[in-house]
């Protein structure tokens, strides 16, 4: 994995300085309130409902066993013992003091880690796939580029004071883990015909209160082009994006108003100046951050295969987790591990200091010490032996960290919600553990299949509920909660918004509601091989919005 | 001094230190418990906490100052908002098992 340099090492360093100080200097009233705060959001530090919050940066999601106990430390030491992942891959603490924030940034930077560019609008933490360089899938591992994009933007004086917020996600395979539609821009590696690697470059996804899909404007874009391409489509969304308002400052609306092609045609005529001057990425730059995210040596693990088909037989529970959430690695004697942070009825994404160091030692263990952070808000251990599998589950469980269902309609993405965001309408978590308790039953879960619900606590849609099978939208209405919902989101490579059912939900109707969907999914599929989505794709809106409203309009 | 009925207002804030939710009490000290806040029933009353937030947000004591308003009930002051309910409460959720431990360390 990517090893800091002396130049990283400064900057870091010269950073946690500089904010120590712009803190020392706050908290002696030197400073006030609103010259402060663009300095501490700059670092993560936002002011919450009932006390500041810090976003880490997890660069593309990845962490070794170091770095999670640290993350550990943190929670038990300068917050109330837990944390939140979050579908920026990235973890928030919800309870810091500010005085302790240039300790926590100190210590955050003795294990490589920061919080810059977590906030503001500028090129934010850079995403990738959570099963990089180890998927059997891949094409080539997006977290090198993901890494030279995160060096080149990092306070990028050009490019630090956009029009709005900027997010980047990268992913290695046809099978898009990363969510790139919904990215201002989305790269996908892959070979042309000649067997040379570069990019498809998709600009002008986004969520929130306008959620547009992106749209590809290349291809197929050489690896050595990609910081100068990037540079071209940065530039002219420099020039043109709206800073009048807020609400339209996104690429997505300049994609949108400008149309796709005049931009693009734009974008072709800036990089034209850029293409062969200094920012062509050398080959042997491109090889020395490769080298960096070298794979672990894996050596041949042959009888793990004969073993787990033994474990399978002899307890249904592993075999369960294993069905679930253990993927296929390129290396045929080894598994991706998702350990879910979904136990049933639980907080999505949160985990406590003692199962960060669980996972940490496990990785030690088991897993060659890496840990990824999805932007489903679970962990995964990439590179584990088939012949560990059933150490590794043993040792989860005893943690709490062993519930087989990665993917199902209880493996929820939940915002914080109004239980913590002073940005929302209403609240997202209690929801997510109401669903999650009434769908718990492992058997009728399994029935239901594949089927992911999204919930955000506000149109900003932080909780991707614009991309979910099922998606919920809380809004206020007159004073109260209310929830909407919307169905047939997805955020894959067959990326599509959902379409919001009618009208609203109160929290007392609402789990009866996605019941109600549910059932009808499963009176209408034709079979347990067709999956919530592909069954409401052929099937529309119509059944599901008879299901929900019918009686009503019946009785009225 | 005659002045008009108002609802019942209270003056919120989050500590500056720690970013805590804090309420302003009857003798213009901060406190963790919105129970303990001073009632402003009268317009003088509210004028009068506003000026005492600015001038906290002055002093650099806290930040975020809002007035809201509030129900008095037989259990204490109660947020129309659930917004503020729930900064007067805490999360609705059983959010961290290891919380107890670090609360009363740090109380
Ligand atoms: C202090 C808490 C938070 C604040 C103030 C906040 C603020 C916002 C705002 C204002 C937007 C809308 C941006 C736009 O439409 O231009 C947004 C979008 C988003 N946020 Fe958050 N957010 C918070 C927490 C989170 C959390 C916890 C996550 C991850 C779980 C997250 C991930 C996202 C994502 C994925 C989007 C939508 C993608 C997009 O930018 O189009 N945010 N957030
Ligand atoms: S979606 Fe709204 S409520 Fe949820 S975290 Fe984002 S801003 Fe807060």
């Amino acid at each position: 994995m990517y090893r800091y340099d002396e130049f990283d090492h400064a900057f870091v360093e010269a950073r946690v300085n500089q904010f120590s100080d712009q803190v020392a200097r706050r908290l002696s009233g030197e400073i006030s309130e609103d010259a402060f705060k663009p300095l501490r959001l700059m670092n993560g530090v936002y002011l919450q409902l009932h006390a500041y919050m810090l976003r880490v940066a997890i660069p593309y999601g990845t962490l070794n066993s170091r770095q999670m106990r640290k993350l550990a430390h943190i929670a038990r030491t300068y917050d109330r013992g837990y944390g939140h992942f979050t579908t920026r891959q990235n973890i928030q603490y919800n309870w810091p003091a500010l005085s302790d924030m240039p300790a926590i940034l100190k210590e955050l930077a003795e294990v490589e880690m920061h919080a810059i560019q977590t906030s503001g609008n500028c090129i934010r933490n850079v995403t990738a796939d959570h099963f990089a360089g180890a998927a059997a899938d891949e094409i080539a591992d997006p977290r090198p580029y993901a890494e030279i994009l995160r060096q080149w933007s990092s306070v990028h004086p050009e490019f630090s004071f956009l029009p709005r917020k900027f997010k980047i996600a990268v992913t290695g395979s046809e099978r898009d883990r990363a969510a790139i539609q919904v990215h201002d821009i989305g790269l996908q590696l892959k070979k042309n015909d000649q067997g040379e690697l570069g990019f498809a470059v998709w600009i002008g996804g986004g969520q929130g209160r306008t959620p547009i899909l992106a749209k590809k404007i290349r291809d197929f874009l050489p690896e050595a082009d990609l910081l100068s391409y990037t540079t071209a489509i940065m530039r002219v969304y420099n020039l043109h994006g709206r800073r009048d308002n807020k609400y339209k400052a996104r690429i997505k609306i300049l994609v949108h108003e400008t149309g796709v092609e005049q931009l693009s045609a734009e974008i072709e005529a800036e990089w034209a100046h850029l293409k062969d001057g200094e920012l062509k990425l050398p080959g042997a730059d491109i090889a020395a951050i490769n080298a960096y995210f070298a794979p672990p040596a894996l050596a041949p693990r042959a009888e793990g295969w004969g073993e787990l088909a033994a474990w399978k037989k002899s307890d249904p529970g592993f075999a369960e987790w294993v069905g679930r959430n253990v993927a296929p690695h390129r290396h045929p004697d080894y598994a991706m591990v998702t350990i879910s942070l979904k136990p049933i009825g639980g907080i999505p994404g949160d985990a406590s200091a003692d199962q960060m160091d669980a996972v940490a030692r496990l990785a030690e263990e088991f897993a060659h010490d890496e840990i990824r952070v999805t932007h489903e808000q679970n962990l995964v251990l990439p590179h584990v032996a088939l012949a560990d599998l059933e150490p590794l589950y043993r040792a989860l469980l005893t943690d709490g960290l062993a519930t087989a269902n990665a993917g199902l309609i209880t493996d929820i993405i939940a915002c914080p919600g109004l239980d913590y965001c002073a940005l929302a309408n209403a609240r997202s978590i209690p929801v997510a553990q109401e669903i999650s308790n009434r769908f718990g039953d492992p058997k009728r879960q399994a029935e239901i299949g594949d089927l992911k619900i999204k919930i955000s606590g506000c149109i900003n849609a932080c909780g991707h509920h614009h991309v979910g099978h099922i998606g919920i939208l809380g809004v206020e209405k007159k004073g109260a909660e209310l929830y909407q919902i919307s169905l047939g989101g997805s955020g894959d490579e067959h990326a599509s918004i959902g379409q919001i059912t009618g009208r609203g939900f109160e929290p007392g109707e609402l789990t009866d509601a996605i019941e109600t969907i549910v059932d009808t999914y499963l009176a209408n599929r034709t079979g347990a091989a067709e999956t919530f989505i592909e069954c409401y794709r052929r099937i529309g809106a119509g059944p599901f919005k008879a299901a929900l409203y019918n009686s009503e309009s019946e009785a009225a | 001094m005659k002045t008009t009925q108002t609802k019942t207002k209270v003056l919120t804030a989050n500590r500056l230190t720690d970013g805590i939710s804090v309420w302003l009490g009857a003798s213009g000290e901060w406190t963790t418990s919105l129970k303990d806040a001073f009632l402003a029933r009268h317009e003088d009353a509210v004028a009068a906490i506003e000026a005492a937030g600015q001038t906290a947000l002055a002093d650099n004591r806290v930040v975020d100052v809002n007035v809201i308003e509030i129900e008095e009930t037989e259990s204490g002051p109660r947020p129309y908002r659930l917004r503020e309910r729930i900064r007067a409460d805490g999360p609705t959720i059983d959010y961290a098992p290891a919380s107890a431990a670090r609360v009363s360390q740090a109380a």
